[in-house]
């Protein structure tokens, strides 16, 4: 906050309370931290002694095989390319029309504005559920196609509602003199609106990316072809897989398949995939995290 | 009102021209879906156009309560639901404790990095959750390991087959992945804190903890009660996807929430009609809700969560 306070309380002596807190703060960082640590240095370490559970704080016998060997399997590459072009194309879209729409609303002069905002206002707070969704996806053709990841995300109001509160607080006067220049509402969106509001447009950007990464239920829904499915459906594959495998090792029945561990155990594609899977995020996030609180404060104010 | 212009000629109609095709979208996704609850009043199969279905009228929702198998199941699954939510909404101060305990820490630096760090699993997915559940809890997962080497389990448990316990592990899940966000909300509410008042309580001779208490607690209230009003009014959605995820064979019964009913009715039994139905129901009591939340926040607090 503010340095004038930071300077007061430095003078102050450390107490018993601060020294507790440091390390309570401590163990809650490592315990949402740790476990990508675990996965990850079992992806690097040798696949024997992974399978022998050896492996828990240092990695040992260091190899980057299993990212190349995974890469290789069935159908992985596919989800990759997937997956990356959901979210290149779906970002892009929903920040296109979300925040196309957001700048139209922010216009008092909109033709019958309060009915048509409250018209997409009012889809926040209900729901038909989920199975006429599904019936209505499949009868506009959404379903085993890859506009199903894209286009219903098109408009989302609650972008539109950021983006539209942002651009009522820049000054009217900068658009109003291109205004006088007769350029339209297009060209003055994209060339004075646009370039002016860069925070809110990695906030709704960087949140819709994460979205169309993560998402998992409209592959559930949606998509029966192979060649669609996207990593995190691979992934919630192979994690299924592995438990059965776990569950019929335990009575014994599948001995043999633990055998085969030398090159490429399941468990070194469940984990490699889960590091691959992860890390695209954890690039992406610690760098917005001022976008995203001034994104949620908005967003609390406003709700 | 500029009067001598036709309406359609005015800049503000050009400009709705323009977002036409948005509107429609929203019309195509949001509402469309609604005249779907047709469906729950006709004997429709899959692959059968609805014209040549049987209208039955209420038989379905009627089924809920008369057939002794499904009232059965619906009361389970509402259960599940309502032991869920509540767990979430008794721990929901949490967040408010871990926001002033991290605003207590002194080194503005250690503080952003514990912020970094425990936002992490808010941006990850819950397969991504189940991924970290199973290197973590299954048999040979690294608890087990643990364990086992101190000798404290002879062969290894898997935490995430047992059907022990299922609502803890499932809130212990969602705190893991929501704590440190949510904390972010009160973080920011605690910067906007009247300063001159934590002085003056400061001058008055009040510590740490007074301050605390007397000064940050009330300030952060209302932020509190518009989120616990969300929540209760959201007591019967508590979400699919992390549920599906994490269930099996053998945690299914106290697994099996509302939404995910709904999806195993529908989608894995082919009873299309009767899931419409149940999530009609659950549509209606929740938006019931929610207006009602909104209604308490109004006579309590003399303003709207909307």
């Amino acid at each position: 906050m503010s340095g004038k306070l930071k300077g007061k309380k430095k003078r102050k002596p450390i107490t018993l309370t601060d020294v507790i807190l440091y390390l309570v703060f401590a163990v809650f960082a490592l315990i949402c931290v740790f476990p990508f640590y675990y996965i990850f240095i079992n992806t690097i370490s040798d696949n024997q002694l992974v399978g022998r559970g050896q492996i828990s704080v240092l990695p040992r016998g260091i190899h980057f095989n299993n990212y190349v060997e995974v890469m290789k399997q069935r159908g992985l590459g596919q989800a990759a390319f997937i997956s990356v072009a959901r979210t290149v194309v779906g970002t892009t879209l929903t920040i296109l029309g979300s925040m196309f729409l957001g700048y139209a609303m922010s216009r008092p002069e909109y033709w019958r504005h309060k009915l048509w905002y409250r018209y997409i206002i009012v889809t926040m707070y209900f729901n038909a559920g989920i199975i006429p969704w599904f019936l209505t996806m499949k009868n506009l053709g959404l379903t085993n196609n890859f506009g199903a990841y894209v286009i219903p995300g098109i408009v989302a109001p609650f972008y539109m509602i950021l983006y539209k509160t942002y651009v009522e607080s820049i000054p009217a006067s900068l658009e109003e003199s291109a205004q006088l220049d007769g350029a339209g509402y297009l060209s003055r969106f994209f060339r004075i609106i646009f370039p002016l509001s860069k925070p809110m447009f990695a906030t709704i950007a960087v949140f819709t990316a994460v979205g169309q990464w993560n998402s998992f239920n409209d592959t559930l829904f949606l998509i029966k072809d192979s060649k669609l499915f996207t990593l995190q459906y691979i992934l919630y594959q192979y994690l299924h897989e592995a438990e059965r495998l776990a569950e019929r090792m335990r009575s014994g029945q599948a001995a043999m398949i633990a055998e085969r561990g030398s090159t490429l155990t399941s468990t070194a594609i469940r984990m490699t995939t889960t590091i691959i899977v992860v890390f695209p995020v954890m690039c992406v996030y610690p760098f917005f995290q001022k976008y995203f609180t001034k994104g949620i404060m908005i967003g609390a104010v406003k709700g | 009102m500029v009067k001598g212009k036709k309406e359609w000629q005015k800049p503000g109609f050009k400009l709705f021209l323009m977002t036409v095709p948005l509107l429609v979208m929203v019309f195509l996704f949001s509402y469309m879906p609604l005249a779907g609850w047709i469906y729950a009043f006709y004997d429709y199969r899959a692959g059968m156009k609805l014209a040549n279905c049987d209208f039955v009228g209420l038989k379905h929702f009627i089924s809920i309560f008369n057939s002794p198998v499904k009232l059965h199941s619906i009361l389970r699954v509402m259960k599940n639901t309502l032991g869920i939510s509540m767990l979430n909404i008794i721990a929901s101060p949490l967040p408010m404790v871990v926001a002033i305990l991290l605003n207590e820490l002194r080194s503005v630096r250690y503080r952003k990095t514990v912020q970094t760090l425990t936002t992490l699993p808010h941006f990850i997915s819950w397969v991504l959750v189940y991924s970290v559940a199973f290197s973590m809890f299954s048999t040979d997962g690294l608890v087990n390991q643990v364990l086992m080497g101190l000798g404290l389990t002879e062969k290894g448990v898997n935490f995430l087959a047992d059907p022990n316990h299922t609502w803890l592990k499932m809130w212990g899940w969602n705190m893991w992945k929501v704590l440190g966000w949510d904390a972010i909300m009160y973080l920011a509410a605690i910067g906007s804190v009247d300063r001159e008042q934590v002085e003056a309580a400061q001058i008055d001779g009040a510590g740490r903890w007074k301050v605390i208490w007397h000064v940050e607690v009330p300030a952060l209230l209302p932020t509190f009660f518009v989120l616990l009003l969300m929540s209760i009014s959201n007591i019967i959605n508590c979400g699919m996807e992390q549920f599906y995820v994490f269930s099996n064979a053998m945690n299914k019964s106290s697994i099996e929430v509302l939404d995910l009913y709904v999806y195993n009715q529908g989608l894995g039994s082919n009873q299309i009609p009767y899931a419409t139905a149940v999530g009609m129901l659950k549509s209606v009591i929740s938006v019931t809700l929610l207006a009602m939340a909104n209604g308490m926040s109004k006579t309590l607090r003399g303003e709207s969560i909307f």
